[in-house]
C-alpha cells in the first residue's frame, strides 16, 4: 500500500521526466518548446494534486458542503498557466527568428552555422 | 416509480454511448481509409457523447443542470460535424485521395 | 473509484506525452500537445479544481496549439532523424533527476491526507474568511484577486511583457515585402462559414459570461480574455486575417495590453487616493463586502482585457509574418 500511496507525486515526476528528456534530446527547436510545456503541465499536476482533500470538493462555498480542497494551489497554477503561455509565445516568436537568420530549425545545423570561421 | 424508470433508462442511455464509443475507436484503428476512419471518429462526437450527456440529463431531473446539459448536446451537433467536415477538407487540399487505403504516415515517405 | 479514474488518466497522459517524444512530425505532435493539454484539464476536474481545468483547456488546448501551428507553417514540418545522436547522456541526467526526486518525494503527506501541512497551514483562513470578508462563493476568485492580488498583479504585468517581447522580435505589422493578403474564396468553404457565424457569438457572448459570473463559478478574467481571443481567432481562421483584423481597429488592439495594466494598477493607485493602502478596497465603499467585491470586478476587468488582447495581438504577429512564407497554397495564416 505504501508503494500507491504516493503515485500521484511519481506519475507526474514520470511526466516531468518525459517532458525533460523531450526537451534536451531532441534537436527541433520547435520540439523543445513543446517538450518545455509538457514538463510545465507536469509541475501543475504535481501542485494540484497537493491541494486535494480527499473528503473535500471543488473550493466554492455551497450549501451543505462543509470541507473544501485547498484553494491556493489553484490560485497559484492559474497565474502559472497564464504566465506559461506568455513564455511559450515569446519563445516560439524566437524560433520564427532563428528560423529567418539561419534558415533552419535544429540545432545542431544552427550551431554549425555559428561556428563557421566566416559567420558574423 | 418514475425515478426507477428515469434510473433504469438513464443507465442504458450511459451504456449506449460507452459501447459507442468504443465502436467508434475500434473503427478508428481498423477502417482502411482515411475518410472512413473520420467517419469512425465522428460517430463517437455524434452518438457516444450525445447518449452519455442524456443520461446525465435524466440522472439531474428537472434543474439548471439538465439546461447547461442541453446547450451542450446542441453545441456538439454543431461544432463536432463542422470538425469532421474541415478535417476531410484538408485531407483533400493536402492531395489525400479518396478510395485508395492510407496507412500509417510514417510509411507514406514522400 | 477516483483513484481508477486518477490513475486511467494519468496513464493517457503519459502515452500522449511518450507520442509527443516519438512522433517526428510535427504537427501530429502539435496535435498530441492538444490532447495532453485536455487530458491534464481532466485531470485537473478531477482533482477538484475546475477554474484550473477552464483554464488549461482554453490556454493549452487552445491558443498554445494554435501558436505551435502557426509558428511550424513558418519553420520545418518533420523533425530531423535522431539516429546518429548520443542519447546516452540525456537518459542518464533524466534517470539520476527522476530518482532524486522520486526519493524525495518518500516523505511527503499521503494523495488527499486531512492532516497535511497544505489544508491545516494557510487554507483555512481563507476557507473560513471568505464569506465574512469578501462574500462571494468563488474562494479561487478572492483569494487571486484580493487576498494575493499582488501576485496577480505581477502577473499582468508578465503577460504584457511578453507581447512586448513578442512585438520586438516579429515587429507589430511588418508583413514581408511585396505580399498582399488575397481575399479569401468564400465559396468553397460554406459550410465553415455557416456554422463560424452561428458559434461566434455565443463563444463572445461566453466569454462576457465567464468575466463577470467568475465570482460565483469557476472563471475570472484569464479565462474570458482567452475564450474572447479564441472566438476572434477562430474568425481571422475562417474568414481571413483582413477581416479579423478590422474587428478591432490595430492602434486600439496594440492599446488594449497597456490599458488593461493600467486599469489594474489604477485600481490601487485609486485606493491610495481614496486614502487606503495600494489595493486595499476596503476605502471603495460604505460596506466592507460591497467594497471588496468592487474592487474584485474591478481589478478582473483589467486582467481581462490585457490577457484577451495579448493573445490575440499575439496571434495576429505570428499570422502576418506567416503569410507569403508558403506562396504555393498559403493556407496557415491567410
Amino acid at each position: 500500500m505504501s508503494l500507491f500511496a504516493h503515485y500521484n507525486y511519481h506519475l507526474a515526476i514520470i511526466l516531468a521526466m518525459i517532458g525533460f528528456y523531450t526537451m534536451i534530446s531532441r534537436s527541433n527547436l520547435v520540439k523543445k518548446v513543446i517538450g518545455l510545456n509538457v514538463f510545465q503541465v507536469s509541475v501543475f499536476i504535481l501542485f494540484i494534486s497537493i491541494g486535494v482533500h480527499e473528503d473535500g470538493t471543488v473550493p466554492i462555498l455551497r450549501e451543505g458542503y462543509h470541507m473544501y480542497s485547498n484553494p491556493l494551489p489553484h490560485v497559484l497554477i492559474l497565474t502559472a498557466i497564464v504566465v506559461g503561455i506568455a513564455m511559450t509565445a515569446v519563445a516560439l516568436a524566437l524560433v520564427v527568428r532563428i528560423r529567418e537568420e539561419y534558415g533552419t530549425v535544429e540545432e545542431d545545423q544552427v550551431q554549425a552555422q555559428d561556428e563557421e570561421p566566416g559567420a558574423t | 416509480m418514475l425515478t426507477l424508470l428515469a434510473d433504469i433508462l438513464s443507465w442504458a442511455l450511459i451504456l449506449t454511448g460507452g459501447a459507442f464509443g468504443i465502436i467508434g475507436g475500434i473503427g478508428l484503428l481498423r477502417l482502411p481509409d482515411f475518410f472512413s476512419r473520420i467517419h469512425a471518429a465522428s460517430i463517437t462526437d455524434s452518438m457516444c457523447a450525445p447518449c452519455i450527456i442524456a443520461g446525465l440529463m435524466l440522472q439531474s431531473g428537472l434543474t439548471l443542470v439538465t439546461v447547461k446539459l442541453a446547450f451542450l448536446i446542441v453545441f456538439l451537433f454543431l461544432t463536432s460535424p463542422t470538425a469532421s467536415h474541415a478535417l476531410a477538407k484538408a485531407a483533400l487540399h493536402g492531395g489525400l485521395e479518396a478510395g485508395k487505403k492510407h496507412g500509417p504516415a510514417e510509411a507514406r515517405e514522400s | 473509484m477516483d483513484t481508477l479514474v486518477d490513475i486511467l488518466l494519468l496513464a493517457f497522459i503519459a502515452i500522449c506525452a511518450i507520442a509527443i517524444l516519438r512522433l517526428r512530425d510535427l504537427f501530429a505532435v502539435a496535435m498530441m500537445f492538444g490532447m495532453f493539454s485536455l487530458i491534464a484539464a481532466g485531470l485537473f476536474t478531477t482533482m477538484h479544481a475546475p477554474d484550473v481545468a477552464f483554464t488549461e483547456a482554453a490556454v493549452g488546448a487552445g491558443i498554445a496549439t494554435i501558436l505551435i501551428l502557426v509558428t511550424l507553417g513558418q519553420t520545418a514540418r518533420r523533425e530531423k532523424s535522431q539516429a546518429g545522436r548520443n542519447v546516452l547522456l540525456p537518459l542518464l541526467v533524466v534517470w539520476i533527476t527522476g530518482a532524486t526526486l522520486i526519493y524525495g518525494t518518500a516523505d511527503l503527506p499521503v494523495f488527499g491526507d486531512p492532516q497535511a501541512p497544505a489544508h491545516t497551514h494557510v487554507a483555512p483562513y481563507y476557507i473560513e474568511n471568505t464569506q465574512e470578508h469578501i462574500g462571494i462563493p468563488n474562494m479561487v476568485a478572492a483569494v487571486l484577486a484580493s487576498y494575493r492580488a499582488y501576485d496577480t498583479l505581477g502577473e499582468v504585468v508578465v503577460v504584457f511583457a511578453a507581447v512586448i517581447g513578442v512585438i520586438t522580435l516579429l515587429g507589430l505589422r511588418r508583413r514581408p515585402a511585396g505580399v498582399e493578403s488575397r481575399p479569401r474564396d468564400l465559396e468553397k468553404h460554406q459550410v465553415l462559414k455557416v456554422i463560424a457565424k452561428m458559434i461566434i457569438p455565443v463563444i463572445l457572448l461566453f466569454g462576457l459570461y465567464v468575466q463577470f459570473h467568475g465570482e460565483y463559478s469557476p472563471g475570472g478574467g484569464f479565462q474570458a480574455g482567452v475564450i474572447f481571443a479564441a472566438g476572434i481567432i477562430l474568425y481571422a481562421l475562417v474568414f481571413g486575417l483582413e477581416p479579423a483584423r478590422q474587428v478591432i481597429p490595430p492602434r486600439v488592439l496594440g492599446a488594449l495590453p497597456a490599458l488593461g495594466v493600467l486599469i489594474f494598477g489604477g485600481t490601487g493607485v485609486l485606493n491610495q487616493l481614496l486614502g487606503g493602502n495600494f489595493l486595499d478596497y476596503s476605502v471603495l465603499a460604505g460596506n466592507p463586502q460591497t467594497a471588496q467585491q468592487m474592487g474584485i470586478i474591478m481589478i478582473e476587468v483589467g486582467v481581462g482585457v490585457t490577457v484577451g488582447s495579448v493573445m490575440l495581438l499575439i496571434y495576429f504577429i505570428f499570422a502576418e509574418r506567416a503569410l507569403g512564407r508558403r506562396k504555393d497554397d498559403g493556407e496557415v495564416g491567410r
